[in-house]
Parts: structure tokens; sequence; C-alpha cells
């Protein structure tokens, strides 16, 4: 296990920071000189779930190369609200690729890495669930079976935001989109569809493969350095919570995050060269309603009556997680 | 114009130029606020204040922030009845934190490796007197000398440390524990005159040309009630008892000790006379347990220790044969009132711990005194109605605990220091207080409170040895670290971190964190995932 929780120093590894642990233990987002590779500045909303995920993971992968940091960058919210042309919030060497070959050009970049023997300068691909699950995905696919030196991040935040939330491959079951509308007699995304792309890069038997939230900084900076030690295809799935799209308060993005995890709606894993070597544990079980009600996207589970067989479909799925991951602790289950 | 790629027609630009800070309708701003413990403190400790440094292993400087306000640390850490533990936030989440042990452990700490206060102001040439050597006196002592005042205590028994050493038996203070905190007030400069009694306040100011007074007597004389008694019955009060605890003689209170009341110092007498070796220590109560003044725990340890108390209860006579004890029963109100039913209860002696008054003797002859309930009244700046005379402790109106009578002394002195300069001390406005649902509990690690080791039980019932045990530097820590820190930053980043905006400016260590509002979009994200609630949303003028 790569990351090691301190147990008990008042926060613990809970918070960002803790002055009470020794430098060399702290996190990269708690240092005064981060690189803040996305800068102020930047359109994102308020509360923007993938602005702040992406700052964390792209800091951690600066901290672990030494800056020595290429990124490719997906047609997306990330890319529109970060660089509209001349201004960019990026602090890095950062290379916008259309919406769904990113992976195909971070194999290049790597390529010609290779070619000019720049064994120090690392790759990074990065996009929305958009451009990853479903548009990038034969390039994504691809990038894994040639196993190119190349670290993809995903950050899922369960549909296409940026035109106006339409439903992607990520939308969760039940979920209201632009076009899953919440009306008729199964409303919202219907169950049953969809990819796991976790589980698919798992299934390509690449080096590296996890997930990870924003409510978690310290085990999401520890994936990021860990995937850095291994060289060829390597994945990370961020789950990024969006107050628009959610219809979420801007306030609440990191404890809808801290929700999705607590109800085992998302579960948090690492694996390394295709087994799972350990998944975060839930810390409070929670019942999926939890996760579900401060949402507008699933206003209609509760009203204008609550649709207990769909809770309950969709406390299966959390159920089945907790049991395949095994995310609970043996006796707390 | 510098030469630029194909297609390219604009220099690259950084998104600073962006202030995104426009699009807020509610700003953050870091905000302090009273942790609860801090608020329920009788002493006005700043609890959380010097949790911050123990909990970074920092103890010289917590015991110097808590002694900014109490000069005794190692006597609060043991005889405290911690209102700051059962206002304590944490107790929401497993229990709560074990401030009294900590203190005790600083306490502690300062005797065994000689922490001295910083010397006194410079000396402001003014005199005043204090009557009394007790917590209240001694606290107002400390205070006004670090304040640069000449002091002097004038106090009547042989001894300082008045029902600290006369009123609280060995087993809950250690002797050499408070001698070591007396003299470490008194190496301020404090000048103490022991067997001086004050007879007169206004005579002995003027003899000594000092130029104000704090009166702190305490409350010794031993309250009566009238129980019909034979030739030969035994009947002692409470306040001599353990008075005399302090002496060569020992009280002889024989095998079959009864006593008759049920504050703490009917708890006291009780477990005192257990440990002279009573077989048996009965306390008679007229009501029932969650109806007694005496603190829970208390009773707890004496009924651990083998003390029994006969509940609803009045003692109508003491007899040769023994003594007459009639059965109450609470009415709809909840007064005790007899029922005529009577029993006999075998004792050899019977020891009334019925409360204490005031002795006001030397007050008699002072114009303007109010005195009403026994007690002298005094203003919120702790002055009685004689300009110049000050009076604090038991004989004030108040809850009689040595939390109160350390508050007391610290108060007064501030108002004393402020009369003296003819000037009012002004309090300075109190933060709202930091409630439970201000916090985030999600961030703090799950962490059940750590025991202070006990003494064997049979060494309690035959040895004046100190019940309770303190805590190891390493429980210490752990302890201090269980503080959520309510309402106060502990700079744990967490602001620093999840800002999407990059917008939070980090200060370094001790120097907290500053919002840049340039870019600032009012999302709230810092002020719902902030541990302490040291973060409040205001709305944004427009």
């Amino acid at each position: 296990m790569s990351f090691q929780p301190v147990k008990f120093y008042q926060t613990g590894t809970f918070t960002v920071g803790n002055r009470l642990l020794p430098d060399a233990e702290r996190s990269v987002q708690a240092n005064m000189r981060r690189t803040n590779s996305l800068n102020s500045g930047h359109r994102a909303c308020q509360g923007c779930g993938e602005a702040l995920g992406a700052r964390y993971a792209i800091d951690a992968a600066m901290n672990a190369t030494g800056n020595r940091l290429v990124a490719a960058n997906a047609t997306g919210c990330l890319e529109v609200f970060s660089t509209p042309y001349p201004e960019t919030s990026w602090q890095i060497p950062w290379i916008h690729s259309l919406f769904g070959n990113t992976a195909a050009v971070a194999t290049g970049i790597a390529a010609a890495l290779k070619v000019k023997a720049k064994s120090d300068v690392r790759v990074i691909a990065q996009g929305g669930d958009g451009g990853t699950t479903d548009i990038g995905f034969g390039c994504l696919s691809g990038m894994f079976e040639r196993n190119d030196d190349v670290l993809y991040i995903c950050y899922d935040n369960e549909a296409y935001m940026n035109t106006g939330v339409q439903r992607s491959s990520a939308t969760p079951p039940a979920a209201r989109t632009a076009t899953t509308m919440a009306v008729g007699s199964e409303p919202g995304n219907p169950f049953g569809q969809g990819k796991n792309l976790p589980a698919i890069a798992l299934a390509h038997d690449i080096a590296y493969v996890a997930t990870a939230t924003v409510a978690e900084l310290r085990d999401l900076e520890a994936k990021v350095t860990r995937a850095m030690e291994f060289r060829g295809a390597r994945y990370i799935h961020i789950f990024v919570p969006c107050p628009l799209g959610w219809g979420h308060a801007s306030h609440d993005t990191i404890r809808i995050a801290r929700l999705a995890k607590e109800t085992g709606l998302f579960p948090v894993f690492e694996a390394e060269n295709g087994e799972i070597v350990s998944v975060s544990k839930i810390r409070h079980r929670l019942p999926v309603e939890e996760y579900l009600r401060p949402q507008k996207r699933f206003a209609h589970l509760f009203s204008p009556q609550p649709r207990a067989q769909v809770i309950a479909h969709l406390q299966a799925i959390a159920d089945r997680n907790i049991r395949k991951y095994g995310l609970c602790e043996e006796n707390a289950q | 114009m510098m030469r630029k790629p194909f297609a390219i027609t604009l220099d690259p630009g950084s998104s600073l130029a962006n202030h995104t800070g426009g699009w807020r309708t509610e700003r953050p701003v870091y905000v302090d606020r009273l942790p609860p413990c801090n608020h329920a403190c009788p002493a006005g400790e700043n609890i959380q204040g010097w949790l911050f440094h123990a909990e970074a292993g920092n103890y010289e400087a917590a015991w110097r922030q808590l002694t900014e306000d109490n000069p005794l640390p190692a006597v609060m850490g043991r005889v405290c009845y911690h209102p700051c533990e059962d206002a304590c936030n944490r107790a929401h989440l497993d229990s709560a934190v074990g401030i009294n042990s900590i203190e005790r452990f600083l306490g502690d700490e300062a005797i065994r490796r000689g922490w001295k206060f910083p010397p006194p102001a410079a000396s402001s040439g003014r005199r005043v007197l204090i009557v009394g050597a007790g917590p209240s006196g001694l606290s107002a002592a400390y205070h006004l000398a670090r304040g640069g005042h000449r002091v002097s205590i004038h106090e009547a028994g042989p001894v300082a440390g008045g029902m600290m050493r006369f009123g609280i038996p060995k087993y809950r203070l250690p002797r050499d524990v408070l001698d070591a905190e007396v003299e470490r007030i008194l190496s301020l400069g404090v000048e103490l005159k022991l067997d001086r009694k004050v007879d007169n306040i206004l005579d002995t100011m003027r003899q000594g040309s000092f130029d104000a007074a704090f009166l702190a007597v305490g409350a010794h004389i031993a309250k009566r009630a009238y129980i019909p008694a034979g030739a030969s019955s035994k009947i002692l009060d409470a306040v001599s008892v353990l008075r005399s605890m302090e002496g060569e003689d020992r009280p002889m209170l024989g095998r079959r000790v009864v006593v008759y009341g049920g504050g703490n110092t009917a708890i006291d007498v009780a477990r005192t006379a257990k440990r002279l070796g009573a077989t048996e220590a009965i306390i008679v109560y007229r009501r029932t347990r969650d109806r007694m003044p005496a603190h829970d725990f208390e009773v707890e340890e004496a009924l651990q220790e083998g003390v029994m108390i006969k509940w609803l209860s009045t003692i109508k006579q003491a007899g040769d044969a023994g003594l007459t004890v009639e059965k109450m029963r609470l009415d709809g109100k909840g007064f005790p009132q007899p029922t005529g039913e009577f029993e006999t209860l075998a004792a050899d002696s019977l020891v009334l711990a019925l409360g204490q008054d005031v002795d006001l003797s030397l007050l008699e002859r002072v114009p303007g005194l109010e005195v009403a309930d026994g007690v002298v009244q005094v203003g919120a700046d702790m002055m009685t109605g004689y300009a110049g005379i000050f009076a604090g402790g038991d004989m004030v109106p108040a809850e009689r605990t040595v939390t109160v009578a350390v508050g007391h002394g610290k108060k007064a002195a501030r108002h004393i220091d402020a009369w003296l300069r003819s000037a009012r001390y002004q309090k300075s406005e109190k933060h709202p207080v930091a409630e439970f649902d201000k916090l985030n509990p999600w961030y703090y690690s799950d962490a059940p409170k750590s025991l202070r080791p006990m003494l064997d039980i049979v060494r309690r019932q035959s040895t004046f040895d100190e019940v309770q045990g303190g805590l190891d530097e390493t429980s210490a820590l752990y302890e201090a670290r269980r503080c959520l820190s309510c309402g106060n930053c502990f700079e744990c980043d967490n602001c620093y971190g999840v800002c999407p905006d990059n917008a939070v400016i980090k200060l370094g260590p001790g120097n907290r964190f500053r919002f840049n509002y340039d870019y600032c979009k009012g999302c709230g994200l810092c002020a719902t995932e902030c541990p302490c609630g040291a973060i409040a949303m205001e709305p944004e003028q427009i």
C-alpha cells in the first residue's frame, strides 16, 4: 500500500496539512511553494471539482518528476476554462489536442522524447469523462495496448458539462442530464448502460490503475506519485463533483465526493500490474440517500413521491461495490 | 514584435489578468470564535490557546500561556471541577478532551523543571493589601505583582493556601504541589504575613499606607443546625475536622462516623474518616443523588472506597444510643418532606457538613458596604460599596470553588490595576461561541479519551496518598492533540488546499492565511471544509 495514513496527530492525514507532522510527511498541497500548475484566474465555475482535482494531480506529478513534465489536454471543461486563447492558467508545458485524440497526442510526445533520449521528461494526458470514456476511448485503449509511457488522468464529472450537461457513458444510472431528462416511467439515465473505465483499464493489464476523489487529497497525491514510479501506460480516474451539472451547492463539492466514497458508490482502489493492491476503506458507512439527496440531478428520486425502488437499486450497486472491493473493515460490515 | 510561429497572432498571456473575484456574491473571512471550554472556564483561561502549544509538544509555551490567567495549574489540574470538559465539543464525537489532566501535567512539569514567572513590570509605586492567602488572594497577588504593584498578603492562618490547604484533603491535593505553586507566586516579590488577622480593614490600610485592598477571607465558619443531643454524643463540624487534619493531632472520629450534608465537603469528610480507620462512614442526606450538590465523580469515588450514603434522611436527634433519623420523601416540587418514620443509626461521632459562613468582622466599621445573605456585595468590577476595597472568592456571591476564586482574583486585579491608574478596565468584547455545528468534524481522527490512573482501592481506604495519578508525557500529548481547536485556526492548510482558484495565500507557520479577493469566486469550499469553523461567509456589499 503506497499511502499509509497517519493515525493520530489531531487530524491525522485527513486535512490538507498538519503542522504536527514532519515536513517529509506533509502533502504537496500544504507546501507554500507548490507549483500551482493550474493557476488563479481560470474560468471554472465556483467550487469546480475538476479545477481542484487537476491542480491536486498535476502539482503532485510536478513534485514527483522534479518539474520535468509535459501535459496533453483533451477538449472539455478543463481545456476551455483554463485556456481561452491567448490566456492560460497552466504553469507547465501544456498542449491542447482534439476532443478524442489526447491519448494519441501524448503517445506522440512520449515517442518524440524517446527519440531525443529525454527519459527524464514525463508525459501526462488528461481529459474529462466524455473525452475519455466516449470520444477518446479508442485512442486510450490503443495507448494502453501499446503500453506507451504515458500517465492518463481522467477527471470524471459524469457528463458533458462544458456543452450543457449531456449524458456520457460515465453518467450514473437515474441521473438527470440534458439528454436523459427526468420524465417518463424510468426518469433519468437508464440502468445497465455506461462504462466502468477503471475496470476496463485494469483489463488491459497495464502497470498502474487507480481511482481517487477530491475528498481524499493525501490518497490522490500518493497515487499520482506512485504512478510516476512506473514506466509504460498508467491510468488514474479522479472523481470530481460538478456543482453546475449535478445541482449541488458550490461549497459542497468535497462533501459530495466524500459521500460518493463513504456510500460505496465510487470505490477508491489501486492496482499494480493488473491486480488490486489496496482499497481505501469506508470510514463511516452511509446509505446512498445521503449522497443522492443534496444533488438536484437526483431530485426526482425524492419528489413528488419517493422512488424507493430506484434508490434500492442504487443501494444494491453500492453494496456490490463494497463486497467486490472489500471497502468496509471486516468487523465494520 | 516578436517572431511568432505559423498562425499565431497573439503573445501567450496568463489567466492572472482575469480577476475572477468579481463573480463573488459572498466573501470568506477568517474569524476567531470563542471555544466553549474558554467560555466555560471560571478562571478565564485561554484553554484552546495553551492546548495549541501543548499539541506541538511545546509544554513551556503552553504553561506560559496558561499562567497568563491562572498561576496555579498544578493545583487546578487536581481540584478543578473542569466545567471546560462539560462544555467541550469533542463530547459530541467520542468524549471530552481531558483538559484537566493536561493542565495537571503542565503544572507538574513546571514544578519539575523549575519554570518561573517572568519578572514583574516596572514598579508602579502603589501598594495593595490582600487579606487572605487562599486561591483568590494568591491569584490577585500574582496578577497585581506582575503588573508592577507592591503586594502584601495578610493571612490569619499559620500557613498560606486557605481552603486549598484546610479544606481539600491531601489525597486530592498533595501539599508539596500546593507549596511549590504558592512559593512561585511569592517569588515575584509578594510579601506574605502569616498569623496576621485583620480586625479592621480601614485601620490596617491606613497603617500600612495601602492604596487599595482586596479581601478574600473565604468562608470558614461552619453552619450549624439545631440537633438535640445527649451528654455523651460527639458532634463536630466538617471545617474543623478537615482543618485539624493539617495539624499534629488527627481528629478522633471513632469507628462509626456519620456525616450530615450533601456537598463536596461532606464527601471529603466521609472519605477522610474512612482513611482514618472508620469501619463505617455514612453520609446522611435529605434528598436524592441526582439532587446532591456534590459532584457526581466525587460521590462515585467515595462509594468505591466504601462510603455509604443514606438518601432521603434527616437527623432529628443525637442521643446516647445513637442518632435518630427521619425518613423523607420528595414532594412535587422536589423538596424533602418528613414522613414521620424514624430509625436509629449507631454512631461514634456526627460531623456536620452543612455549609460555611463568612467571618465579616473585619468590615464592621466600613461605611457604604453592603452585606446580603451573609456575603459581601460587589459590583461587576469586584469593588465593594467602599471605593478602593475590592472583594472576591467565597466571601462574595458566587459558586464556591477554587477555580471561581482564582477567576475572581484575576478579575479584581485587573480592576484594581485600572482603579489605581484612575481608569476603568475595559473588558475586550467576547467572540461568539464556536458551537459544534460550526465545525466539520470529519477531519478529526477518531481518538478516545485517555484515562488517568487511579490508586488501588485498598490504599485509597487506608492512606492519604493521592487518589488520581497524572498522565505521562505521551498520554498528555495524545490528549492535547484530541483538541478540536474550536473556532480558532490551527493551520491545517485545508483552506489553502481546497480552494479551486488558488485564492488562499499561506503566510507561513504561525501567521495563518489570507484570502486573495482578486481571484476568490466565493464558492465557500474553504468555509465548509474548515475543520474548526474559523471561516465565515459574509454577503458581499454590491
